[in-house]
C-alpha cells in the first residue's frame, strides 16, 4: 500500500509541477521496478529494451510509458473488477441479488463516470503537454543523464543520416568520414541527427539510444540523443520500405572517447571517398549489405540529397523554392534564379550540365526567350539567394 | 505487329501476370477453382439459378440485402485470416538464418492484403450487413430510404473484393501496407499492378459505401415509426447514424486521395511525388482524415450492439440511455480531431503533437463512460448468460486493455518509442478483435433468430467462444510484449532467435482462432441441421425490448403489416407491458419497392472498368464507362419500381403467424 501510495504521489508530482518531470530518473526507476515486479518476474530472460534503454532519452521514454500505463490502472483495475464482480453477483441463478428492472438514471454515478477518466485524462494530458515538449526530438539536450548536467560550450556530434534503398548511410560532417550501415558514438555526448532518405519513407530507430523518426526524401527530420553505456546496440528501419526492408539494420556503437577515435580514424584510414558519384552507386538498391566505411566524403553531399539533386545537372530543390517564392520565372525569379547561379557557382556546384529543363541557367534562359509571361511580382527575395541551405520543405 | 495488337486487346496482360511458376498460390487457385466448380454445379443441379437471381441478387429488401452482406463477409474473412496464419507462419520460423517459406515478393503482399481485406471486406461488409438489416426493424420501416441504392451498394462491395481476389491469380497486390504510402506507392517504386488493384478495389468498395451510409442516414431520419422521437431511438440506430455520418463525411476524403494517387500514377501528376513540389505527407495525412474516422466507423455499431445485448440479457432499462447518446456523438465529432496521432513521428512540432495527443485521450473520456452504462447496466440486474452476453463480458474486460494501450499511444514521447512496433499491432488488434469483432459475433448471434427463425447451436457457438477469446490472448499478447522489446512491424526474418518463443506462442493463439473460426462454420451447419429444435416461433426469443422483436422471426417482406406508434425508449418493452394486442384483421394492401438488376449489372460493369484500368486495357475501360452510363440513364426510364403486396398475401401471412403463436402457448 505503501509503495502504491508512492507511486501516486510520483505520478501527482509530474503532473502538477512540469519542474519536476525535468528530473525523473533513479526514483522513478524505483518505482518502475516495483510496480512492474510481477511482470519482470515473468518476462525475466527477455531484454525489455523499451523499458530499459542505455540512452538518457529512451529512458525517459520509457518512464513515461510505465507512469501512463500506472496512471491508466487507476481506472482500469476497478473497471475489470466491478465487471467481474457483477457479472458474478447478478446472474441469473442468483435470486439473493437485487433486481430493479426500471433503475436507469443516477445522477451522482453520472457525474462519477464522467468525471473520473476526465480527471485521469487531465493528469495525463499535463504530462503529456510538458514531456512532448521536454522530448521533443528537435529539441537540443539539456542534460546528458538525469544526474549528469550537459557540460558547458560542448559540442554536439553531428550525424547526418540517409536511409538508402536498402541501408543506412551515415555521414559525420566534423571528421569527414562516412559509413554504411553502422554507427558509432561516443559515450555521454549529446548527438544531432540530421535525417532524410533517398527514394521511399523509413524510419531510423535505435530503441536503446531514443524514439524514433521518419527518414523522407525530400525533407530533413532532427533528432537529439545521447548513449549512456557503452556497448553495442540494434538500430533498423521502422517503417516498412519495400523489398529488402527486412535486412536494413545496423550495429549502433556506444564507445568511450578513446574507443571512437579509434573507430574514426579506422574509417578514415579505410581510405574509400564517397563523393557524387559514389552516393549515385551506393544509392542503387540492395540488400543485405555489409557494413562500408568512406575515409573521404564530399562535404555538401548531404544537402544536396535533401534537395534531391545529386545528380550533376538537376535543380536543387531549395533553389527552385526560392525561385517559385519569387514569382516564377518572371523578372524577379529570373533575378533570384540568377542570383542562385552566382552563388552556387561561388559554392562550387557549377550544375550547369545541360539535362532538360533543370538547371538553373537553362531556366533562366528559357525564360528569357519565352517572351516572359508577365505576372505581378512577388515580394523580392534576399536571403533565398543564398547557397542552398538546408531546407525544410515541407514542414514535417 | 502481333505484340501491338496484344497490347492493345490486353494492356498490360500478359502469360506472364499468371503466377503460374509459384507452386503455393497455382495450388490455391485448383483448390478455388474446384470448389467453384462444384458450386455452381450444384446450383445448376438444384436449378437454384433463376431462384438466386430473382429473389437474393437482384432484391431490394434490406433484409436479404443484409443477409449478402454477412455472408460477404464472412466469405473475406477466411480469406483475411488465411493470410494472417501465413504471417504468424512465416515470423514463427524465419530465425537464425532461415529466410522462412515466403520471400518479400509474397510476404509484402500477404500483410498488405490482410489488412486491406480484413477493414474494408470483412469488419466493413459485417458492420453495414447488420447496420442493414437491423436499422429498419428497430425504426419499425419497411425497408431503407432507397432500396435499389442499397443493392447497388452491395453489388459495388462485392466488385471490390472480386477485383482484390482476382489479384491473387492475375498480377499480384500491392506490396505497401494497408494504405499504401507514397512515395513507395508511387509509380517509380511500384511500378507494377499491385497499388492499382488497390486503388480500383477501394474505389469501387468505396462508392458502395458512400450510398450505403446516404441511405440509412435518410433511413434513420426520415423512415421512423411515428412517436419514434430522436432521444427514442434505439441506442444501436443512434450508433448506426454516426457512423454513416462519419462514413458520408470521411469516405469522400479516400475517393479523393486515391483520385490524386491515380494521376500521380497514371498521367504524371506531382501530388504526392518527392520531386516537383510533390509532398508525400499531404497523402499520409489525407488518408488519416479517412483512416480514423474509419476505425470509430466500426467501433461505433458495436457499441450499439453491446448497448443492446447488455440491456436485453440484463433484463434491464439501459442504464444511462442520454449519456450513452451524448456519449456517441462526441466520439463521432473527436474522431476528426485526432488524426496526427498516426504519425507523431513525421516531425511534427511539439504542440502539434500534444494537441492531437491529448484530443485522443479525450475520445477516451466518452468511450470510458459508455463502458461505465454498460457495467451499471449490470448492476441489479438477472444477467442471463447467452452466447451474445458472454461476447459482451469478454469484450468487456478485452477492450479496456486496448484502450488503455491506445491512451498510452496517444502520449508522444511513448509514441516515439512504440509507433511502428509489435505493441502497436496488439494494441489495436485488440480494439479491432476485442471491440469490433467481438461486437459483431454478439450481434450475429443475437439477431441470427430473428434472421432465420431459429438459434444457434449453443455448444459450438461456446467451442468457438472460448477458442477466439483464448487464442486472442495467446496470439497477441506475446505482440505486447515484442514491442516493448523493440520489435517492430512487417518483418519478414528475424536475427535475435530470444525472440522465437514469443512468435511461437502467437501462432499458437491464431491456430487457436483457427478452430474458433472453425467452429463457428460447424455451428453454423449443425444449427441449420438441427433447426426444427432450435426454433423459434414467438419472433422474441430472447424477450428484446426493441422493435425488431414484435415482429415474426423471419420477419416477412413487409415487416410490420401495421406501422406501429411508439411511446417509450425500449418501445416493444413498453408494449408488451402494457399488454399489446397483435392486430388481427383491417389489414390493407402494401406497398413495395421491386426487384431490378441495374444494380449487380451496374456494380460489374464497375468491376470491368476497375479491371480494365489496372491493366491499361484502354479499349475495356472506354466500353464499359460508356457502359456504365447507358445502363444507369437507362434505369431511370424503368418505371417499373413498385408494387403492391395484395391484401390477401397479407392476411395470409399474417393468419400464419397467427396460428404459429397460439401453437407455442
Amino acid at each position: 500500500m505503501d509503495k502504491l501510495s508512492n507511486v501516486a504521489a510520483g505520478v501527482w508530482a509530474l503532473a502538477v509541477s512540469p519542474k519536476q518531470t525535468l528530473d525523473t530518473g533513479p526514483a522513478l526507476s524505483r518505482y518502475r521496478a516495483i510496480a512492474l515486479l510481477p511482470v519482470m518476474a515473468a518476462l525475466s530472460g527477455c531484454n525489455l529494451v523499451v523499458l530499459n534503454p542505455a540512452g538518457d532519452v529512451a529512458s525517459q521514454q520509457g518512464d513515461l510509458v510505465v507512469i501512463s500505463t500506472l496512471l491508466m490502472l487507476l481506472i482500469i483495475v476497478p473497471v475489470m473488477a466491478l465487471t467481474v464482480l457483477f457479472a458474478w453477483r447478478y446472474r441469473q441463478s442468483n435470486n439473493t441479488a437485487r433486481y430493479e428492472p426500471d433503475w436507469d438514471h443516477s445522477t451522482q454515478l453520472e457525474l462519477v463516470i464522467w468525471a473520473a477518466p476526465l480527471l485521469i485524462i487531465i493528469c495525463l494530458g499535463a504530462i503529456t503537454w510538458v514531456t512532448t515538449h521536454k522530448l521533443d526530438p528537435y529539441r537540443p539536450l539539456d542534460r546528458i543523464a538525469s544526474d549528469k548536467p550537459l557540460p558547458a560550450g560542448a559540442k554536439p556530434l553531428e550525424v547526418q543520416v540517409v536511409a538508402l534503398d536498402w541501408k543506412w548511410l551515415f555521414v559525420y560532417p566534423e571528421y569527414g568520414i562516412a559509413s554504411v550501415n553502422e554507427m558509432a558514438a561516443p559515450v555521454d555526448r549529446q548527438i544531432r541527427f540530421s535525417l532524410t532518405a533517398s527514394s521511399v519513407m523509413n524510419a531510423f530507430y535505435v530503441p536503446a539510444l531514443a524514439g524514433m523518426i521518419y527518414t523522407m526524401p525530400g525533407m530533413e527530420t532532427k533528432l537529439h540523443a545521447v548513449i549512456n553505456e557503452p556497448g553495442t546496440y540494434k538500430g533498423f528501419s521502422s517503417n516498412y520500405s519495400g523489398a529488402g526492408f527486412s535486412h536494413m539494420r545496423f550495429n549502433f556503437l556506444g564507445l568511450s572517447n578513446q574507443d571512437f577515435d579509434g573507430w574514426v580514424s579506422k574509417v578514415k584510414s579505410a581510405g574509400g571517398s564517397l563523393d557524387r558519384n559514389a552516393y549515385l552507386a551506393l544509392e542503387k538498391p540492395s540488400e543485405a549489405v555489409p557494413v562500408q566505411h568512406f575515409g573521404t566524403v564530399d562535404p555538401k553531399l548531404f544537402n544536396a540529397v535533401v534537395n534531391l539533386c545529386v545528380r550533376p545537372g538537376t535543380m536543387c530543390m531549395s533553389d527552385m523554392a526560392a525561385i517559385d517564392r519569387a514569382g516564377g520565372l518572371n523578372a524577379g525569379g529570373k533575378a533570384a534564379a540568377d542570383a542562385i547561379l552566382r552563388a552556387n557557382t561561388l559554392a562550387g556546384f557549377p550544375d550547369t550540365q545541360p539535362t532538360g529543363l533543370c538547371t538553373v541557367a537553362e531556366a533562366v534562359e528559357a525564360a528569357a526567350n519565352s517572351g516572359a509571361v508577365q505576372r505581378p511580382t512577388v515580394t523580392p527575395i534576399s536571403a533565398s539567394a543564398s547557397p542552398a541551405g538546408p531546407q525544410r520543405l515541407a514542414n514535417p | 505487329m502481333l505484340e501491338t495488337l496484344t497490347t492493345f486487346l490486353f494492356g498490360r496482360l500478359s502469360l506472364e501476370s499468371f503466377p503460374y511458376h509459384e507452386p503455393i498460390v497455382v495450388a490455391t487457385f485448383f483448390a478455388v477453382l474446384l470448389g467453384g466448380i462444384a458450386l455452381v454445379a450444384a446450383l445448376s443441379y438444384f436449378k437454384l439459378w433463376g431462384y438466386l437471381w430473382t429473389e437474393w441478387f437482384t432484391t431490394v429488401d434490406h433484409k436479404r440485402i443484409g443477409i449478402m452482406y454477412m455472408i460477404l463477409g464472412l466469405i473475406m474473412l477466411l480469406r483475411g485470416f488465411a493470410d494472417a496464419i501465413m504471417m504468424r507462419a512465416q515470423q514463427a520460423i524465419a530465425f537464425n538464418g532461415s529466410e522462412g517459406y515466403l520471400n518479400s515478393h509474397h510476404f509484402d503482399q500477404v500483410f498488405t492484403a490482410h489488412g486491406v481485406i480484413m477493414i474494408f471486406f470483412v469488419a466493413m461488409p459485417f458492420v453495414t450487413g447488420l447496420m442493414n438489416y437491423v436499422v429498419p426493424l428497430q425504426i419499425g420501416a419497411r425497408d431503407v430510404s432507397f432500396p435499389f441504392l442499397n443493392n447497388f451498394s452491395f453489388w459495388m462491395t462485392v466488385g471490390g473484393a472480386v477485383l482484390i481476389m482476382a489479384s491473387l491469380f492475375i498480377g499480384e497486390f500491392a506490396r505497401t501496407g494497408w494504405l499504401a504510402y507514397p512515395p513507395l506507392s508511387g509509380l517509380e517504386a511500384s511500378p507494377d499492378v499491385g497499388v492499382d488493384y488497390y486503388i480500383w478495389a477501394l474505389q469501387v468498395a468505396g462508392v458502395g459505401t458512400t450510398l450505403s451510409g446516404i441511405n440509412l442516414i435518410c433511413t434513420i431520419i426520415k423512415m421512423r415509426a411515428p412517436g419514434m422521437t430522436m432521444m427514442k431511438m434505439p441506442v444501436f440506430t443512434w450508433t448506426s447514424l454516426c457512423t454513416n455520418v462519419l462514413i458520408v463525411a470521411s469516405f469522400p476524403i479516400l475517393t479523393a486521395v486515391l483520385v490524386l494517387l491515380s494521376l500521380d500514377r497514371y498521367v504524371g501528376t506531382h501530388f504526392f511525388t518527392s520531386d516537383m513540389g510533390g509532398n508525400p505527407m499531404m497523402y499520409v495525412n489525407l488518408i488519416w482524415i479517412w483512416g480514423h474516422p474509419e476505425v470509430y466507423i466500426l467501433i461505433l455499431p458495436c457499441f450499439g450492439i453491446f448497448s443492446e445485448v447488455t440491456s436485453t440479457f440484463t433484463g434491464k432499462k439501459l442504464f444511462g440511455y442520454t449519456s450513452m447518446v451524448y456519449a456517441t456523438v462526441v466520439i463521432t465529432i473527436l474522431s476528426y480531431l485526432v488524426w496526427l496521432h498516426h504519425f507523431f513521428t513525421m516531425g511534427s512540432g511539439a504542440s502539434v503533437n500534444s494537441f492531437f495527443g491529448i484530443t485522443t485521450m479525450i475520445i477516451s473520456i466518452p468511450t470510458g463512460a459508455k463502458i461505465f452504462n454498460w457495467l451499471f447496466t449490470m448492476y441489479r440486474g438477472r444477467i442471463r448468460f447467452e452466447l451474445p452476453m458472454m461476447w459482451t463480458i469478454a469484450f468487456m474486460l478485452t477492450f479496456v486493455i486496448g484502450g488503455m494501450t491506445g491512451v498510452l499511444l496517444a502520449v508522444p514521447p511513448a509514441d516515439f518509442v512504440l509507433h511502428n512496433s509489435l505493441f502497436l499491432i496488439a494494441h489495436f488488434h485488440n480494439v479491432i478483435i476485442g471491440g469490433v469483432l467481438f461486437g459483431l459475433f454478439a450481434g450475429i448471434y443475437y439477431w441470427w433468430p430473428k434472421a432465420f427463425g431459429f438459434r444457434l447451436d449453443p455448444f459450438w457457438g461456446k467451442m468457438s467462444f472460448w477458442f477466439w477469446v483464448i487464442g486472442f490472448y495467446f496470439a497477441f499478447m506475446p505482440l505486447y510484449v515484442l514491442g516493448l522489446m523493440g520489435v517492430t512491424r512487417r518483418l519478414r526474418v528475424f536475427e535475435d532467435p530470444s525472440l522465437q518463443i514469443w512468435f511461437q506462442i502467437a501462432a499458437f493463439g491464431a491456430v487457436l482462432i483457427a478452430l474458433g473460426i472453425g467452429s463457428f462454420l460447424i455451428q453454423i451447419a449443425v444449427s441449420i441441421l438441427k433447426r426444427k429444435q432450435l426454433v423459434d416461433v414467438s419472433g422474441d426469443p430472447w424477450h428484446g425490448r426493441t422493435l425488431e422483436w414484435a415482429t415474426s422471426s423471419p420477419p416477412p417482406g413487409y415487416n410490420f403489416a401495421f406501422t406501429p406508434v411508439i411511446h417509450d425508449n425500449d418501445a416493444w418493452w413498453d408494449m408488451k407491458k402494457r399488454g399489446y394486442a397483435r392486430p388481427l384483421e383491417g389489414f390493407r394492401p402494401i406497398h413495395m419497392p421491386s426487384n431490378t438488376g441495374a444494380g449487380i449489372i451496374l456494380a460489374g460493369i464497375s468491376t470491368a472498368l476497375g479491371f480494365a484500368m489496372i491493366w491499361h486495357i484502354w479499349w475495356l475501360a472506354a466500353v464499359s464507362f460508356i457502359g456504365l452510363l447507358v445502363v444507369a440513364i437507362g434505369h431511370t426510364f424503368n418505371y417499373n419500381r413498385d408494387f403492391h403486396i395484395p391484401v390477401d398475401e397479407v392476411v395470409r401471412t399474417e393468419n400464419e403467424r397467427t396460428r404459429l403463436l397460439s401453437g407455442q402457448v
